[in-house]
């Protein structure tokens, strides 16, 4: 209950926040039901209204085949938010549980997660997505896994440094003399209170991790070209950039940068709602 | 003096694990590449039993562990392979192109530290006012932009509907010549030429994708400005020059920003990693000549060598900014020569 009362002043107090709620609200739904939703088949290509303009019709004009760009946006939403959720709650797992054994248990396991992790972040990291997508296939599937290898130091750092800390709380060692394992403590004593740090990490990586898969495709690497991604939508579009036909490629870049903005406002807004120093 | 060597000595040191780790992590990716380049080196005439040949002179059938063995061998004479796309050596064609990128990367760097800075300082001195809301908004936007997309509108606004940008097309108008080879760099080329109209037809060039790349890095910037700025002035040693009624000037640039300078160098390992990394995208769009627009087109011909030695160029150059970064961090912090 006060946790609430907490979120709802966070929300009133702050209208950024407030309005990047509603804008992700928007974006989910979207991703929900957009594709039942749109005016055309995003699909269908009709070469005689090839590139047209924004119209009553086509509100976003249509592209080089004559496909609606609006319909094709809204349908990207869907694997674009797909790409970058299931990235980050693979690499929220993955580098949870990694931090919190390398936390816990400190000595050689550490040493070898943080070498691990050290491997990971001495690449450029988009350079290593680059890599990872290369020679694990051009699948959609991959872009995922590249994505979540390089987000799993974040969240493996964040969760070490905070069980690390917790670990030698009374609490813990209360709930370690009264008979408990040590896998049942790291399990639902330490890691529960580690979530809230780790919370803020989630939503501030959704954006770079949408970032990310965008500009994979961009570049031609995982998503395939009939496929609508905003990503490669914006570079099917950069061809005709310098010929006037401006609409192909803005709309979805807009809608990407939009959804990225979104996301690095609500990190900012969890944080404050997460970080105790501002609780009042 | 000696203390100082000795801590410097230990950083380098530091690295020898990371660079092994990312020769290691190099090769197994690019044997995973698809494509067999036996079958390319063949040429689409060859039959099965020269494809076999071929791929034992590449040495592609000997195990992993010994193809491993080859290619650090490989590694210390300094061959890195042949590109498939070129049939040159990669190193070479890295190198040809590695100035473009840098200078470049450069550019993106001076510009988004002369902005992330002072709007650091901004909110840092007005903390919660409109001021400090405008810059994290302005900052946030910049993180948010997805660079390649930035980009080809900075071309569309600048070069197709206002007219005042050169064609994005590279370093240099083709109706001009490159500057004679010193250093690599155009700007400093044409300077040693003395040839100004050279220098500001390729810094022109270099404006946009400059500035698309910075907008990326502002916001670590600008954010680690404010809270390490916010820090400092809350320190007992500021609270003392006001007392002193020091001017504030004298306080903010001499005492404050000085202090506060050593955490904004910490958090440059991720500007690198960032402007490094989105480098790839904006050489794309502009068509920029560096290793980023290389590798993408090596990453579509399936082209072995030259994606590893791209991955390997940029993951030893970025080791190597962030062991300058240590270097510097700990030649301006009198505290490590103490406890170190």
């Amino acid at each position: 209950m006060k946790n609430l009362k907490h979120i709802k002043y966070v929300l009133t107090e702050n209208p950024i926040t407030f309005g990047s709620v509603i804008l992700f609200l928007l974006f989910i739904l979207t991703a929900i039901f957009g594709p039942l939703l749109i005016p055309f088949d995003p699909l269908a290509s009709d070469t005689e209204n090839a590139l047209n303009p924004p119209s009553a019709l086509h509100w976003f004009g249509t592209d080089q085949l004559g496909r609606d760009v609006f319909s094709r946006v809204v349908v990207a939403t869907r694997l674009d938010l797909f790409i970058a959720l299931v990235a980050v709650i693979l690499s929220f797992v993955v580098g949870s549980i990694l931090g919190s054994l390398a936390g816990y248990y400190g000595g050689w396991t550490d040493r070898i997660v943080g070498r691990f992790l050290d491997t990971i972040m001495a690449f450029p990291l988009f350079v290593l997505a680059m890599a990872i997508v290369a020679a694990l296939g051009n699948t959609i599937e991959n872009i995922v896994y590249a994505t979540a290898i390089i987000n799993l130091p974040f969240y493996a750092r964040v969760a070490r440094a905070e069980v690390n800390v917790l670990r030698n709380s009374p609490f813990v060692e209360a709930a370690l003399v009264s008979g408990n394992s040590h896998m049942k403590l790291l399990c639902f004593q330490i890691f529960p209170n580690a979530m809230p740090p780790m919370m803020v990490q989630l939503s501030l990586n959704m954006g770079w991790a949408i970032l990310n898969a965008a500009g994979l495709s961009f570049i031609g690497l995982g998503v395939k070209p009939p496929d609508a991604e905003w990503g490669i939508m914006v570079a099917e579009g950069a061809n005709y950039i310098i010929s006037g036909e401006w609409w192909v490629a803005l709309f979805p870049g807009a809608v990407l940068m939009l959804a990225v903005f979104c996301f690095n406002l609500l990190g900012d807004g969890l944080r404050d709602i997460f970080d105790p120093r501002k609780r009042s | 003096m000696l203390q100082t060597l000795r801590i410097i000595s230990g950083r380098l040191l530091q690295a020898i694990p990371a660079i092994l780790g990312i020769i290691i992590v190099t090769f197994f990716l690019t044997r995973a590449l698809p494509g067999d380049p036996a079958v390319y080196f063949a040429g689409p005439a060859a039959d099965a039993e020269s494809i076999a040949e071929i791929r034992h002179e590449l040495g592609l059938d000997k195990p992993l562990p010994s193809q491993f063995l080859i290619y650090l061998q490989d590694l210390y004479q300094g061959d890195l392979g042949m590109s498939i796309g070129t049939g040159r050596p990669v190193i070479e064609e890295l190198g040809r192109r590695l100035p473009a990128s840098i200078e470049l990367t450069l550019c993106a760097l001076v510009f988004a530290i002369s902005i992330a800075i002072p709007l650091g300082l901004l909110s840092a001195t007005r903390p919660d006012t409109w001021i400090d809301h405008l810059t994290r908004m302005i900052v946030t936007m910049g993180v948010s932009l997805p660079t390649f997309f930035t980009g080809l509108f900075f071309i569309y606004i600048f070069y197709y509907l206002l007219g005042i940008a050169p064609s994005p097309l590279g370093r240099l108008d083709f109706i001009y010549l490159s500057p004679p080879h010193v250093t690599g760099f155009y700007l400093i080329d044409s300077l040693i030429d003395g040839d100004w109209e050279v220098f500001f037809a390729s810094l022109s060039q270099l404006i946009l994708p400059s500035i698309t790349l910075g907008l990326f890095v502002l916001a670590p910037l600008a954010r680690m400005t404010r809270a390490s700025m916010l820090q400092v002035l809350s320190s007992d040693f500021i609270r003392t020059a006001k007392a002193n009624g020091l001017p504030r000037r004298k306080i903010l640039m001499t005492y404050a920003f000085r202090n506060a300078l050593l955490p904004i160098l910490t958090t440059m390992g991720m500007v690198f990693s960032f402007l490094l990394g989105s480098n790839v995208l904006v050489e794309k769009v502009f068509a920029w000549p560096g290793i980023g627009s290389f590798a993408i087109e090596a990453l579509i011909a399936s082209d072995y060598a030259a994606v590893q030695c791209f991955v390997l160029a940029m993951a030893i150059l970025y080791v190597f900014l962030n062991l300058m970064i240590d270097v510097i961090y700990t030649l301006v912090d009198p505290r490590i020569k103490l406890s170190g």
